[in-house]
């Protein structure tokens, strides 16, 4: 069997196709999802989608700051490359 | 070119694109080009009473740079193919 030679971070990419990965976004936002496309502009199509929004509210009242997460799931999704940050597998 | 042969095979399929400024439009998509603009046709906005800017408005052109995600219904996705093709693209876009 050939070796699979590793040359380029993209190449890792490559070997989390059709696994679950986790995405970090620009605007504090994170994805996990099955990735099943992905190109040299890190756009990315992931299928079982979970989005993890992070609020941070600040209360001018009470000089509070509370922090909020909204969940939201999507079957499939298109995700453009420019708001991606990193991609990792799913964190244990 | 992988993503624009993609969503050329999506034309006619109902996608929620979400825009960089939070507003989400439902539509038809009628077409793409290279640099991923996309062309709706009758558009509906998610959250109509948040964002009413459009409501008067049918059809649109959306520049590419400035769509976060786009939500498309996956059985209309072959994921095999896909990911065989972005096992090629890869490969491609390396060796240049």
């Amino acid at each position: 069997m050939d070796e699979e030679v590793v040359s380029q971070p993209l190449d890792l990419v490559r070997l989390s196709l059709d696994e679950r990965i986790y995405v970090k976004m620009r605007g504090d936002r994170e994805l996990t999802g099955r990735l099943h496309a992905f190109d040299q502009h890190m756009n990315l199509v992931l299928g079982e989608v979970e989005e993890l929004i992070t609020v941070v509210e600040f209360n001018e009242a009470t000089q509070e700051e509370s922090v909020r997460v909204i969940k939201k799931g999507y079957e499939m999704l298109f995700v453009r490359g420019d708001g991606v940050i990193l991609v990792s597998p799913p964190m244990r | 070119m992988l993503f624009y042969s993609f969503f050329k095979t999506l034309i006619n399929q109902p996608v929620i694109v979400e825009l960089k400024n939070d507003v989400s439009i439902q539509g038809q998509l009628v077409s793409v080009d290279q640099f991923l603009n996309i062309k709706l046709e009758d558009i509906s906005l998610v959250e109509e009473n948040k964002y009413p800017h459009m409501r008067t408005v049918k059809n649109c052109f959306i520049r590419g740079s400035v769509v976060r995600y786009v939500t498309i219904p996956a059985d209309k996705v072959d994921v095999g193919l896909l990911q065989d093709a972005a096992r090629k693209e890869a490969t491609e876009a390396n060796k240049k």
